[in-house]
């Protein structure tokens, strides 16, 4: 799934109404009414179910089949099956590890940075000043600017010569006056771009989500620790953190999903440079640039896997209905 | 989730009315203006201005780029401001043949997938959210998951699937692909947006003998109206957006959509550097989401705060 979307769940809060009050105006399901209504619900349920099924859950099934098999695209080679020989041999594969070692660091440390960014944003935002609004606003830019369209900016803006950011560097005196440093195409930097890249990207998001938190500690509390004496460093580490820490969870899981399928950032940059290469641009060039189906289907397996896995540690903090 | 706070502590403090306002007035506003004061206050606004910079340079430095001549652009030092405006830029990228039909594209899908997830997503939400039936909790569950689902993990069949069906390379088939992310999303929010409504509403039409499709037409719709723009418009911004599947299901220029065409964008000029021309079509690519958030900004936030709190 497109990263931009999971990211900006909009998610009214929980109604305050019981299930029981809610539905007292039907009858049970075993009146007539009653039936006409479960009739009812399924009949509207059902499009949407039947759409999902047919674009995702039947794809995802035969994924699953694929891994097993050496099927190629668009061959008319016959297909058998291979057991596991497209999992052992991709765990053999060291491009696959290293894949998996740049989407680690790259998750790791954008999630972490941003997070710490985005508290200190939050924080800052949170009391009470002119033109708040304003800033809020601002912050919905790089949210709202396609992933490629802000790898392009940042393309432009970390050029080696002509690039905005050398420049302020040389400026600030960080840099020599040589102009040549290309942070993108360097090996050893191209990793740091790309995170900064991300940082910029999602950082505002992760502020609001922390903000929304934070707005919702009673004022009272604070006072209560202004009177005690508490330092700020003190109110900050054993109120705020804790009671903000529900929010900054949810927002936390679901950067770590987004980040570790990231595709469209680095490989509109990269395309397939093993210094950056993620386990998705590994995927993708398997599956697509070398058609052959069934060893990407089995990489493709192992990171649904994974993902699958984050979104049951996902599950158990939210609760989505329990009638 | 438990709050570390002992209340205890907080009840045994014993102030008066008189002495909590005067803390209060100290706590938020510091009338005086010490050395520490004024620093504080520096500092403060030098983060504002640091973050409000951090946040919009990028975009803006794309749009100065795209007015600026080419020779001004490729010079050293870097200028922060124009010293001449051109609009040749946006004369190029708005004559290229191909990036138009992109545009075209783009909106095409975008508005199809949009409409589509909207009608299906809105009978979906309101049997989900107003309606009790059996199983409705694992259709919900379900489509919880779904909105989670990576993409890259069913490109390889979608791409067979595609083929089989004579799909790939069309627009209608990048429309039936999008619904896997956008469809998810709009039953998922707009259901939470149909449960948040007090029971009350449809009851008195309900015992007046209308149908639920009637309560659900006459009565919730208006209501649900504000909910339905926003989700529209994310799921918009995330069609427009998307990447990976348009990469990889068109192959010309008759199904490429906006994102692939700027990613591959090099302008007219073949002997210069395309940055400009780029620039510009990147401000042309986001400028009609800059200005649909800024429009229901107040809501997404809202919608984000609300999806944090759910915690």
């Amino acid at each position: 799934m497109e990263p931009d979307i999971s990211a900006v769940e909009v998610r009214p809060a929980t109604p305050r109404t019981s299930e029981k009050k809610r539905f007292s105006a039907w009858s049970g399901p075993k009146t007539a009414v009653g039936r006409q209504q479960e009739r009812l619900g399924w009949l509207l349920v059902l499009p949407s179910l039947i759409v999902v099924f047919a674009v995702a859950i039947y794809p995802l099934f035969e994924t699953f089949r694929l891994s097993f098999t050496n099927q190629r695209l668009a061959s008319v080679r016959e297909v058998r099956n291979v057991g596991w020989e497209n999992y052992t041999s991709l765990f053999e594969d060291d491009l696959w590890w290293t894949a998996m070692r740049n989407t680690i660091i790259f998750t790791v440390s954008s999630v972490t940075i941003e997070a710490v960014l985005g508290m200190v944003v939050a924080l800052t935002i949170h009391s009470a000043f002119r033109g708040r609004g304003l800033v809020r606003t601002s912050m919905l830019v790089p949210w709202a600017i396609p992933t490629v369209v802000s790898s392009l900016l940042w393309d432009w803006m970390l050029n080696d010569r002509y690039g905005v950011i050398n420049s302020i560097f040389i400026r600030l005196g960080l840099m020599a006056d040589d102009r040549n440093f290309s942070w993108i195409t360097n090996r050893g930097t191209a990793m740091i771009a790309v995170v900064a890249i991300d940082v910029w990207k999602t950082t505002p998001f992760m502020a609001l989500l922390i903000l929304a938190g934070l707005q919702i500690i009673p004022g009272d509390v604070y006072e209560a620790a202004y009177v005690d004496g508490a330092s700020k460093w003190q109110q900050f580490w054993q109120m705020t953190l804790p009671l903000v820490k529900p929010a900054l969870l949810v927002a936390l899981i679901f950067r770590t999903m987004d980040s570790f399928r990231v595709f469209d950032l680095i490989y509109v940059l990269k395309q397939g440079s093993t210094d950056t290469m993620t386990v998705a641009i590994y995927t993708y060039q398997l599956l697509i640039q070398s058609s052959r189906l069934g060893a990407g289907s089995a990489a493709a397996v192992f990171i649904f896997v994974c993902i699958g896995l984050m979104v049951f540690g996902y599950s158990r903090l939210i609760t989505v209905e329990e009638n | 989730m438990s709050m570390s706070i002992e209340p205890n502590r907080i009840n045994s403090i014993q102030t008066s009315e008189s002495e909590l306002e005067q803390i209060r007035s100290s706590y938020t506003k510091s009338s005086k203006s010490s050395l520490p004061d004024i620093l504080g206050k520096v500092g403060f606004w030098l983060l504002i201005a640091f973050i409000v910079v951090y946040t919009l340079f990028p975009f803006y430095w794309a749009i100065v780029s795209s007015l600026t001549p080419t020779n001004d652009l490729f010079v050293t030092p870097v200028r922060f401001w124009p010293q001449s405006v051109t609009l040749d830029h946006y004369r190029t990228v708005f004559t290229d043949g191909g990036f138009m039909r992109a545009l075209l594209n783009s909106a095409i899908v975008s508005f199809s997938v949009v409409v589509l997830a909207l009608l299906l997503g809105t009978l979906g939400a309101y049997a989900l959210g107003r309606l009790h039936f059996r199983g409705r909790t694992v259709v919900l569950y379900l489509i919880l998951s779904m909105t989670m689902f990576p993409a890259i993990a069913i490109l390889g069949s979608l791409f067979q699937m595609m083929q089989n069906f004579g799909a790939y390379n069309t627009l209608w088939g990048l429309v039936i692909v999008y619904l896997t992310f956008t469809l998810p999303f709009t039953v998922w929010v707009l259901t939470n947006f149909f449960r948040a409504m007090p029971a009350e509403l449809e009851q008195a039409a309900l015992v007046d003998g209308a149908t639920p499709m009637r309560a659900l037409w006459d009565i919730l719709m208006p209501l649900a109206i504000p909910g339905m723009v926003t989700t529209a418009l994310l799921a918009f911004i995330a069609a427009w957006s998307e990447y990976l599947y348009a990469r990889t299901f068109t192959l010309t220029n008759s199904s490429k959509t906006v994102q692939v065409a700027i990613a591959d964008f090099t302008g007219n000029q073949q002997f210069e550097l395309p940055f400009a021309v780029r620039m510009a079509a990147a401000v042309v690519v986001t400028v009609p989401l800059l200005v649909g958030v800024l429009l229901v900004q107040k809501r997404i936030i809202a919608g984000l705060t609300a999806g944090a709190v759910k915690g």
